[in-house]
């Protein structure tokens, strides 16, 4: 009985701040400003401007966590390869950022890729062509990378740590070279941490709005800028409780294929 | 080359500037079983670790059947490895472990179904195609594991203290399978192990490792019966080593007695060591004794009675006896010739380390 009530602060929080606005979101989703049942709102994401937006945040989320899963597979060996001390600090530095406000790290990409921004400035006194790609689609995987590449590092690393030297060299004992010791045996073993990475980088890259509003400037919408936009700038809650609706669909499948590929948790970094 | 299958020449190693091999030089016969025997740290992994690829030596060539494989990584050379701690793919079935090798090596498939049929036989688990790995026991996952390594067909085979992880009896039982497996295959073994019992059950040939050095090398009966320094005498089976003095040859005093022996060559009142074993020292009357004690202990050990012997000079000699000797009673100490063994005596601990002997 008492263990139940040290649960209780918990508890409160969570009803207070997750289920209470879930059922507040369902409830907004599925109703019209006057109050009547209606699908309207959930059917809206079938509009052209909407549906583009869901089609750019999906594609974009999706080119992000492929860049991320190519850069953090190779980089975790290398932090699993180099042993526990060395590796920690190298562990370290990974994490160190993420300790820097996220709209933080976001505008100072900002600001090494303006126009007339540091890289340019560099660039420019290099005598090299300037780049051009803050305010595009490009700038926004830059962001989304680079925030969100810890996330698919931590999982990965905690599965490759976990896998015996000997299982590895057993692989090379039998005749396997690098590339097929990776294709059968190093990308298997570490399923669990991919699904694991690849859902903590995708879920929070496809709702993103910030990265989107600061590095694609305000003409590239994704569905979370609209979703943002419906409730801040236009007032209408119900359309944008819709929208987050049919999200969160994307988002429970991320959930349920971690559940089915990760039972024992261990691609869980946190 | 002669026809030697494997030769190590002048090997080298240190990890983090410390020496764990120094100089070594190996060479192994077709078709031997071959066993690296020392106490943890001496080296024997880390030879075994050269042979297999895993390890680059400092210095020094690997030579296997006449080529220098000192380069070569461990995919490419023609021989398998058993690990300690069985080193199974866990996100595999049993027949797909076992077929890794062969797939790599892209033979057909009614030849890989052949091969996993008959290794599964030669390692008595018929029937444990689509076993997980997970539901099979440790002794039988390290069967699993030669089963992975045979049906590649290596010349030899590496074999990493493949039974640590087992306990006796299984331990027992599995090192009469590796002796019955290495004769129907005719596969050379290289085979590593802590354990001098199992050294001396297994092998055709022993080498005996300490501080990166081989002390002795040799069939079983030499090993036990003739080991060539202190450390060999110690590490294989129990011992009474002694200082003793050459006093010619085929004469020896220890602790004040004389005992006729059968070494040579010694020089004359030469410091030595003497090794003899418990159960080479007779119990006699005592004015028939080289020696005379007094029984200090006793204990009943099935086959023999273990009993310490101690001398007036303080020396306690261990003895394995059938015959008993009550504690307390004076008794004689009587060595055959034969069962003497004399061993110089090192100058140094270095010396000591690189089993400097004639």
């Amino acid at each position: 009985m008492s263990r139940k009530l040290l649960a209780g602060p918990y508890l409160i929080w969570v009803i207070g701040f997750t289920v209470i606005p879930l059922l507040m979101i369902v409830y907004y989703g599925l109703t019209a400003s006057s109050g009547a049942f209606t699908l309207a709102n959930i059917a809206a994401i079938a509009q052209p401007e909407h549906a583009k937006a869901l089609w750019l945040a999906l594609l974009l989320s999706l080119i992000s966590t492929v860049v991320c899963l190519l850069l953090a597979f190779p980089l975790a060996m290398i932090l699993r390869s180099r042993g526990v001390g060395k590796g920690s600090f190298v562990v370290f530095l990974f994490i160190l950022p993420m300790w820097m406000n996220f709209l933080l790290r976001t505008l100072a990409w900002q600001t090494l890729l303006e126009k007339n921004g540091v890289i340019n400035g560099i660039l420019g006194f290099l005598h090299l062509p300037k780049i051009a790609i803050i305010n595009t689609p490009a700038a926004i995987v830059l962001g989304m990378v680079y925030n969100f590449l810890p996330f698919m590092v931590l999982p990965l690393y905690n599965v490759l740590s976990k896998i015996d030297d000997n299982t590895i060299n057993a692989a090379r004992d039998l005749g396997a070279n690098f590339f097929q010791t990776l294709v059968w045996v190093w990308i298997p073993l570490s399923v669990p941490g991919i699904i694991s990475g690849i859902t903590m980088v995708f879920v929070p890259a496809l709702t993103t709005f910030v990265i989107s509003n600061l590095l694609g400037g305000s003409k590239i919408l994704l569905i979370g800028n609209v979703i943002e936009q419906e409730f801040t700038k236009s007032g209408n809650w119900n359309l944008g409780s819709g929208l987050s609706l049919v999200l969160m669909v994307f988002i429970l499948i991320s959930m349920m294929l971690v559940e089915k590929y990760d039972k024992n948790g261990e691609g869980t970094a946190f | 080359m002669s026809q030697s299958l494997i030769d190590l020449v002048n090997i080298s190693k240190s990890f983090d500037g410390e020496l764990v091999l120094d100089d070594l030089n190996l060479s192994v016969k077709e078709n031997e079983f071959v066993t690296l025997l020392g106490p943890s740290g001496c080296g024997k992994t880390t030879t075994l670790r050269i042979i297999g690829g895993f390890e680059k030596p400092d210095t020094g060539k690997v030579i296997f059947s006449g080529q220098d494989i000192t380069n070569l990584p461990p995919n490419k050379r023609q021989l398998n490895t058993v690990f300690q701690k069985y080193a199974l793919f866990p996100h595999m079935n049993i027949s797909e472990n076992i077929a890794f090798g062969l797939k790599i090596k892209n033979k057909p498939k009614s030849y890989i179904q052949d091969k996993i049929k008959y290794a599964l036989k030669l390692v008595n688990l018929d029937g444990y195609e689509n076993r997980t790995v997970d539901s099979l026991s440790g002794g039988q996952q390290q069967r699993i594991a030669i089963a992975r390594a045979i049906v590649n067909e290596p010349k030899l085979l590496l074999l990493d203290e493949p039974l640590g992880a087992l306990d006796l009896k299984l331990r027992q039982d599995m090192q009469y399978e590796l002796i019955r497996m290495k004769r129907e295959l005719g596969i050379t073994f290289i085979y590593v192990t802590h354990d001098q019992e199992e050294a001396l059950t297994m092998s055709d040939y022993i080498v005996v490792m300490n501080q990166g050095y081989i002390q002795q090398m040799g069939t079983p009966e030499q090993i036990y019966n003739e080991p060539e320094n202190a450390f060999v005498a110690d590490f294989i089976g129990d011992s009474n080593i002694l200082g003793g003095t050459m006093i010619r040859d085929e004469l020896v005093e220890i602790l004040g007695a004389r005992f006729d022996c059968v070494d040579k060559g010694f020089g004359n009142n030469t410091p030595v060591d003497v090794v003899i074993r418990p159960e080479d020292v007779e119990l006699v009357a005592p004015e028939q004794g080289t020696l005379v004690g007094t029984c200090s202990h006793l204990i009943f050990k099935g086959v023999h009675y273990e009993m310490e012997v101690t001398t007036p000079d303080g020396f306690e000699w261990l003895v394995h006896s059938t015959k008993l000797c009550p504690v307390g009673q004076k008794v004689g100490i009587h060595v055959d010739p034969f069962n003497i063994q004399i061993m110089n005596k090192p100058a140094s601990e270095d010396e000591e380390a690189i089993g400097v002997n004639e």
